[in-house]
This record gives structure tokens, sequence and C-alpha cells, in this order.
């Protein structure tokens, strides 16, 4: 065994892979330890960390209060998920079949607002869905801003939890469509032929072929989406307003604002081990979806 | 017997090409395909052979003309509602199903009940010779097995016509020739209407009862493999099928179907049923196999003149030689080792001086 760890580890490899283990140790590892090591302390009087070990912090996210942000974060960033996989797959189908030079030149309008800065991204969003802002202003001038039309504003005027996830929607859009395009795209055309030749409609060939062969592109998908989106925190202040807090809010208070590391550094272990189960639930009930790939 | 499984009736094809030209893959073709035959479209790549049989399996509508499967009009009938089934290619097995999921596919499209499926799939793999495979992956499988599976997933439904696109492209040659005879086999045992595409004449002559030699877009020749072998209707086919010498000419006259050919000043006799009017310029085509070399001329005799050998090719069967008759006139020649000795001289080797003898009925006059 030892032996052959030593055989695959040569001088060479070490020394390739050094950079790496650098930057994992000193940027990862380490900060991760800090943080565990922190969250069993408590805040002294004037913001410092006191190293003792107590459970506190942690029994403290159990409150009401917090359990509810906790759970809200959860419920945003699934629904954030399952809207970006919902607009996503059709958008991602229909680039995968689309004619080559359409096929880079959409996958390019995909990618084209990652060109802007983020936060001009989300000031963008703020005025359009201002009270006074621009979709109130074409619904208005379009005669919807009445019964239906207008109830349905509320639920995304800024300052709400639909606005927050509308944005997050919006910020998380590609990083769902490129794993789910990179699927469809491999998906030999001739399955589908297959598929109807053996007497299958167009949509029962989607289900038994084309929805079985991209659920590595889902899973992928859902993960780049889900994780981030537990721990984003710039959408929900600047949209969400004092109204929604997540758990990322929650956590950045209390480093910057109320300087109570040690329930900060309990919270974020909290997301983590949150994020990770959730992740695990998925992946287990789904795989990672690799042995379906040819 | 008898009656057409397949017809299409001045079926034309047109597509555009990623550059926006159009491309007229099949032209005007009408052909019946008769039921229970064994049929091949066979031609270079880009004759329209392939598009051919999509238009009979529906993945292409014809630009017009109509294609009529077992006497029914089909239309604008999609792929699902036809009663043909494809083996194509690529195989196009589902990676994500066991062969028993894919060659059940077919029968649960049509809700057949359970017992059935299960029954007909492992009739289906001992018919392919391969039972008991029922849980392996398509990944699991050499090629020849995949190609199998994919006949047997085709099969199992029991289609009027089944369509087979180059089925055996991907295999080693070894390999294909097994699968060339299992195949004919096979279909003589279903008795199902077997539509094949092949580029490969070896393979189309094995199997095929009968044969459709197609260049750019149209059928050019449709036939038994000894008529598209033996009576080439044009020079495209000769060439296409097997090695032929071709000697360009003008027909001087024709009596009792015996014609005469004028060949760079020597005087063919070509058999035929419909010569051209004396005067047309014509191409005779002699198969290099039907050429006899003798050291005497042989006296009372049409088609038999002086050669000089240029070039002998001892390969083992067969000895090729390759003869110069005049300035402008050259021919391939081919015949068997009926001799066992060592010696090379006894294989033309020594002579220069030759005389090349062929049958009138071994000459075909060709007109362009």
């Amino acid at each position: 065994m030892l032996k052959a760890i030593r055989e695959r580890l040569s001088l060479q490899g070490l020394i390739l892979i050094s950079p790496t283990m650098f930057w994992l140790i000193v940027f990862l590892l380490v900060p991760l330890v800090l943080i565990v090591v922190i969250s069993f302390g408590a805040r002294g009087i004037y913001g410092n960390v006191e190293y003792t070990f107590n459970l506190d912090n942690y029994a403290r996210l159990f409150d009401k209060g917090y359990a509810s942000i906790l759970w809200d974060s959860i419920w945003i960033a699934l629904m954030t998920t399952v809207f970006c996989l919902l607009a996503g797959y059709p958008l991602s189908y229909y680039i995968a079949r689309t004619h080559p030079v359409r096929r880079s030149l959409l996958m390019f309008l995909v990618l084209v607002p990652f060109w802007t800065n983020f936060l001009i991204r989300i000031y963008a969003w703020m005025i359009i869905l201002r009270g006074e802002g621009v979709l109130n202003a074409v619904m208005t001038a379009l005669g919807l801003m009445q019964g239906p039309g207008q109830w349905l504003f509320e639920q995304i005027q800024l300052y709400t939890p639909g606005a927050v996830l509308i944005s997050m929607v919006y910020e998380f859009f590609p990083f769902m469509i490129l794993p789910l395009y990179t699927s469809l795209e491999k998906l030999d055309p001739a399955l589908l032929e297959a598929a109807a030749d053996l007497g299958a409609r167009p949509w029962r060939a989607f289900l038994r072929v084309t929805l079985p062969l991209s659920v590595p592109g889902i899973i992928a998908g859902s993960i780049l989406v889900f994780i981030p989106a537990m721990g984003m925190f710039v959408v929900p202040d600047l949209i969400g307003g004092a109204k929604t807090v997540l758990v990322g809010n929650l956590i950045r208070n209390q480093f910057l604002t109320a300087r109570d590391w040690p329930f900060g550094a309990a919270a974020s272990m909290v997301l983590m081990l949150l994020t990770l189960g959730v992740t695990l639930i998925y992946t287990r009930t789904f795989g990672f979806g690799e042995e379906l790939v040819p | 017997m008898g009656e057409s499984a397949v017809e299409l009736n001045s079926v034309t094809k047109k597509f555009t090409s990623p550059e926006g030209n159009p491309v007229l893959a099949v032209d005007d073709m009408t052909l019946h395909i008769r039921d229970g035959e064994f049929f091949s479209f066979l031609g270079p790549s880009g004759c329209g052979k392939t598009t051919s049989l999509r238009l009979i399996a529906g993945f292409e509508q014809p630009t017009s003309g109509e294609v009529v499967i077992g006497g029914q009009a089909m239309g604008m009938t999609p792929p699902f509602q036809r009663p043909v089934n494809t083996v194509f290619q690529s195989y196009a097995l589902f990676p994500h199903m066991n062969v028993a999921q894919n060659v059940a596919f077919g029968l649960e499209m049509k809700r057949t009940p359970k017992a059935e499926i299960h029954k007909r799939v492992s009739e289906a793999l001992a018919m392919v010779r391969l039972p008991g495979m029922e849980r392996r992956y398509p990944k699991q499988l050499s090629g020849g097995q995949q190609q199998r599976i994919a006949l047997a997933r085709a099969l199992v439904n029991r289609p009027q016509v089944l369509l087979l696109d180059e089925p055996l492209g991907a295999l080693d040659l070894k390999l294909r020739k097994e699968m060339q005879l299992e195949l004919k086999t096979l279909q003589r045992e279903v008795g199902i209407t077997f539509v094949y595409v092949t580029h490969d004449q070896e393979e189309a002559l094995t199997m095929s009862d009968r044969i459709a030699v197609m260049n750019t877009g149209k059928a050019l020749q449709v036939g038994s493999p000894t008529e598209i072998y033996e009576r080439p209707n044009r020079r495209f086919v000769a060439d296409f099928i097997g090695e032929t010498n071709f000697l360009p000419g003008t027909l001087l006259g024709c009596e009792h179907k015996h014609a005469t050919i004028e060949c760079d000043e020597l005087r063919v006799v070509a058999e035929t049923d419909r010569a051209p009017a004396p005067g047309t310029s014509v191409t005779v085509a002699v198969r290099p196999e039907k050429i006899r070399l003798h050291l005497e001329p042989v006296p009372n005799t049409p088609n038999c003149f002086a050669a000089q050998i240029e070039k002998v090719v001892y390969v083992g069967t067969d000895t090729h030689f390759l003869v110069r008759l005049s300035d402008k006139l050259t021919m391939r020649i081919r015949q068997q080792n009926l001799l066992s000795t060592p010696d090379p001289t006894a294989y033309f080797g020594g002579q220069t001086s030759v005389y090349v003898v062929w049958l009138p009925e071994s000459a075909q006059v060709l007109v362009e």
C-alpha cells in the first residue's frame, strides 16, 4: 500500500501539484479550521473572540428567528434552482438542436451578461422592479396594472422575496444553461430517430431517451446553481431589502456589523453542512449521472 | 412474393446545402421493391442511397413524388406510424438501457403485454444468436454484438420492411463476411423484405436478390446480381461493379445480334439486343476474367487479337496481366491458375507475344 503510494507520488508529480496544494491549504483548509475553532468560541465585550468551547452559537441558530432564516435560504435556493431548470432546459434544448453557426451565437448571447459587472446587473434589476420602475411603467401603459396584474406586480416588486427570486434566477441562469447544453449537444440525433422508428411519438421519445440522457447535465447544473444560491447575500441585501434576510446576510452581518465572529462562524458551518446535506441527498437520489455517459 | 412491398413513384428530394446551394439528393426515382426480397441500393457516397432509405423510413419527406409501403401511400406519415423498422449505421442503441430494454422498446411503444414482450425479446435475442445478454449494456458489447442487438431491436417488431443503412460498415472484414451470410440466412427465415444500403459491391452481390445501382440521385440499373454484373447497361455500372476493360470505338454494323465495332483498327464483335445505328460512338466493355490468353492464334474465331504482355502479377489464385493490343489500347486480364507448378515461366511469365481471345457474349456494347 505505502509502496504503491510512493510509486505514484514521484518527485515530478509532487512538484506539479504543489502550487495547488499550497493554495488549498492556505486559502481553504486553514480558514476552514479557523472557522470551526471560532464557531465554538464566545464574543468578547469589544467584539473580539474568546477561545472557549461552548455550543451556544449553534443553539442560537435554532431559535425561531434564525431557524426561519435558514429555512428561507434553503427554500429560495431550491426555488432558484427549479426555475433555472424549467427555463433553462427548453432553451438549452433549442440551442443544442439549432444550426451550428446559430448555436455559437446563442451561447455567446447567454454569456454576454457576464461582461457587465455583477453589481451593475443587480442595479439594473432594481430600476426595473422599483415601485415606480420600468416594469411598472410598461405594465401601466399596457393597462395591466389592475386585478391579477396588480397582484403579480406586488409579488415581484423591489424589496419582496419574489424580486429576490427573479434576480437570483437571472444571476445563476448561465450556470444551468452551460452543463445542460453540453449534455444535450452530445445527444446523438440518431437515437431520437431510432426512437421514432420504433414507434415513439416525439413526447415519449423525449421522456424515454432525451430526458434520461440529459440527467448528468441536470444534476451538474442544479448543483452549480444551488450551492452559490445558498450563500448569496448581495442580491437579498440590495433587492430584498430588510424583509428578506438569508443566511448569507446573517453571516455577513455577524462578521461586519454585529462583530459577533463566533456566531457568524457557527452560521457559516451550518450553511456549509446544509448545502452539503442537500447536495448529498440530491446526488444519492439521482446519482451523479456519470454511469449514463456512454 | 410478387406484390410490391415498397414503391417509389417519381420521388425527388431536394436539400439546401449549408452554403445555401440546392442539392438534388434523389432525382425523379421510380422503382418497385418486391415483397419478401432482399433489395440493395448500391452506389458511391453521396449518390442518394441513404436519402432513399430515409424517405422510406419517413425521416425525410419527398420534395415531390410518392412513397408507397404495403400498398398504402405514406404521404406525410411520420416515422413512428410507418410499418418499417431501421437498423442504423451507428446502430443507435440507447446507451442508458440494457439489451432487453433496447429490444423491448418498440413493443412497449405499441403497448404489447409484458409477458409477450418478454417472450419475443428472448426469441429475438436467440434469433441473432445472443441469448442471455438481456442485462448487458450496449457499451459492454463488441461492435458485432451491438450490430446484432440493433438487428434484434428492429426485427422484434415484425415490420413489413426492414431498412438497413450500411449496417456492416463498422465491422472488420472477417466479421463482415460472416454477418453477410447470416443476414441473408436470417432474411430467408423471417421472410421480411430487406432494403439494404451499401457502397460495397461485393456485399450487394453476395446478399441481394436485386440491386439498384445508384449515382447522382438516380437508379441507373435495377436487376439481379448476375444481370448487373454480366449485362451492365452503362459505363458507370460496369465500372462501379467489379473491374472492366473499356474499348472506345465506332459501331460498324449489326447482324444476328452480333455487332461489329471498330476500336483503334481492331474489329471487335459483341453480342447485343439493341444495337444503335451504324456510325454511333460506343464503348465495348470486357471483364478481365472473360479473356483467355493463347500462344498461337485461334483460327475462325472473332475477337482474337495479337498482343504484347507488359506486366505479369502472380497473386496465388490468379495471375493478372496487362497487355497492349495497339498504341492506344491496353487490357487487363485475369486468369485462374489451374496449373500447380512452381515454375514461373509456366504462367506466361517468359512470353511477350500472345493472342487474346474473348467470346462475343462476353463483350458488352455501352452507349452513353
